[in-house]
């Protein structure tokens, strides 16, 4: 289903002119209004006519994380606080957090981007949104929030926390689309079954708009199979505008970017080099029509792949298909680069493993030494050790099938590993 | 048949007083037990007097536990009790995966509990040669 027909079943070459002629006056406006912009435009020997439409793109510098920490926290906005309604925060990495601002027409551009996203799953006004998202600085609460009112939903904002009373709220109000974390909704279901309610019967949810973190397709299914609802990834990080710079449709294969705001190229992370279509590399945005602080080419610092051709649904925006973890968090164990995310599909498909788990990398000598706790499920106790054994067995030699790397895994009791109702910690690593 | 429970643990310290003392709290006697462990987690075999009770408790605290049966056979308790048993079981060719054991307060008995490859081969040799089945509600009294 569509919010704004128009925009999202652009052609091709509809969307790539109207792309160059916001790219153009994006460039003109940061020039003229970012000093930041204007240093670095002057150290490139670059001025805003030299970009002429799409293809140019590659001549504009970079803007990164750090660009965001250094000018903390106003330094690379567009216009004063006058015009700047709503200001949010994402933790940073390292110290202070990355703020961004918000004019009235960005919540407006945001709001859009936000409807066209919750419409993209085939939910309408006649859903019962029940967003559980944190509410606050963080932009997945608010975003979702207001997305689901322009398109007409009943939202229910009831932000994060207490699991029991989300499961209250949505059994009593009758919420058909959940938003949270992936890792949240698992979270949910396990906690359901504890205590007694059961999805089928007890809940009505049809929809789940689940982002803020990476998560695969196994995990998409175990959701989908424990809640009783399709599974869909929402794509956003707060640089850009938040959650809802791309949604998956109903095909669910691959998240649409809404690239007639948010213009999006692959570049290789180490060069910077743009990539071609079908390659793997860093996702990089610049934004189009904000005004409040827009950035040119930003890199997210996701890996991902971008898919340019027409999705069943009838949109051409492009499709990323699932973020393949984080530049920076990419794991060289023994000289192979591993991703977690990689990791976590190779669980998923061994059924015995419960949803939980936790990568833990030590330095014993000179060799790095990757540990897969996983926790036990119920159906695995056995009065016999090797039938344990051998499942400890199976998982080391499926993941050192599919990455080429050996590993040690360590089964532990269910219920010991860490669970977060924000973004799940899955990774330790506790080298220098 | 005697119900049996099997619990996960980790190898660390302080996860036996986790379990034995929910058992504790529940009023739940435990008439034996054998722990089988590797390099990082054991399982730990009981045999209590309230299985069901046992397993519904120790699974609301969310230990990993899973109920099964196993042989329970009286012999006296006296030396040479056990040898009985395992000849009668090594002439019919039945494999034994773990036997413990564990004496009764009365009657000069002990109970012997054993995990065999063949279970029904086993009751047919071990009927055959007189010996005595134990059964979950005499474990429970015991």
């Amino acid at each position: 289903m569509y919010w704004n027909r128009k925009a999202e079943t652009l052609k091709p070459g509809e969307l790539r002119r109207l792309q160059g002629k916001r790219l153009k006056k994006v460039t003109k406006y940061v020039y003229r209004n970012s000093g930041f912009y204007k240093k670095k435009f002057r150290d490139l020997g670059l001025k805003p006519g030299d970009i002429r439409g799409v293809e140019d793109l590659g001549r504009l510098p970079f803007t990164r994380k750090s660009d965001l920490r250094d000018n903390y926290p106003y330094g690379l906005f567009c216009t004063g606080l006058e015009s700047i309604v709503r200001v949010h925060a994402s933790s940073g990495t390292t110290g202070k957090p990355t703020v961004v601002g918000y004019t009235g027409n960005d919540i407006e551009l945001w709001t859009e981007v936000m409807a066209r996203s919750i419409m993209a799953t085939g939910s309408t006004r006649k859903d019962v949104l029940h967003v559980a998202y944190g509410y606050g600085l963080f932009t997945g609460g608010l975003g979702l929030h207001y997305g689901g009112e322009r398109v007409g939903c009943t939202v229910i904002p009831a932000s994060g926390g207490n699991t029991a009373r989300h499961l209250l709220l949505m059994q009593d109000l009758g919420s058909t689309v959940l938003a949270c974390t992936p890792s949240y909704a698992v979270y949910l279901a396990e906690y359901a079954e504890k205590e007694g309610i059961d999805p089928r019967e007890d809940l009505r949810l049809r929809v789940g708009v689940f982002g803020a973190e990476p998560w695969s397709e196994p995990m998409r299914k175990r959701i989908e199979d424990a809640l009783d609802l399709k599974a869909y990834d929402i794509y956003g990080l707060s640089e850009i505008v938040g959650p809802g710079v791309a949604q998956e449709c109903e095909e669910q294969c691959g998240a649409h970017i809404w690239s007639d705001h948010f213009l999006p190229e692959i570049v290789d992370p180490e060069t910077g080099e743009q990539l071609g279509e079908g390659e793997e590399g860093e996702l990089v945005f610049t934004t189009l029509t904000k005004d409040g602080i827009p950035l040119l080419r930003y890199r997210t610092g996701d890996r991902t792949i971008l898919e340019y051709d027409k999705c069943s649904c009838g949109r051409y925006h492009p499709r990323m298909i699932k973020v393949r973890g984080r530049v920076d968090d990419m794991l060289i164990i023994r000289g192979v680069n591993v991703f977690p995310s990689q990791i976590e599909h190779v669980l998923l498909r061994i059924p015995e493993v419960g949803s939980h788990y936790l990568l833990v990398v030590e330095r014993e000598g000179p060799l790095d030494v990757l540990t897969v706790k996983v926790e036990v499920t119920e159906d695995v106790i056995s009065d016999r050790v090797r039938d344990l054994m051998k499942l400890e067995e199976n998982i080391k030699s499926s993941i050192s099938q599919a990455l080429g790397i050996k590993v040690d895994v360590e089964l532990v009791e269910p219920f010991t590993l860490e669970r977060s109702k924000g973004k799940a910690v899955r990774l330790k690593d506790l080298r220098e | 048949m005697i119900k049996q429970l099997s619990v996960f643990l980790e190898n660390e310290p302080g996860r036996l007083v986790k379990v034995t003392r929910i058992l504790e709290d529940a009023g739940i006697d435990i008439r034996a037990l054998t722990v089988a462990e590797t390099a990082d987690f054991g399982i730990l075999r009981i045999i209590v007097d309230d299985p069901d009770k046992a397993h519904g408790i120790l699974k609301e605290n969310n230990v990993a536990v899973a109920s099964d049966s196993v042989l329970g056979v009286e012999v006296d308790d006296k030396p040479g009790g056990l040898r009985v048993i395992a000849e009668i079981l090594a002439e019919g060719e039945v494999n034994i995966e773990y036997v413990y054991a564990f004496a009764t307060r009365s009657r000069g008995k002990a109970f012997i509990v054993l995990r065999v490859d063949d279970r029904e081969r086993a009751v047919e040799v071990l009927n055959s040669s007189n010996i005595r089945l134990v059964e979950q509600n005499e474990v429970s009294g015991v």
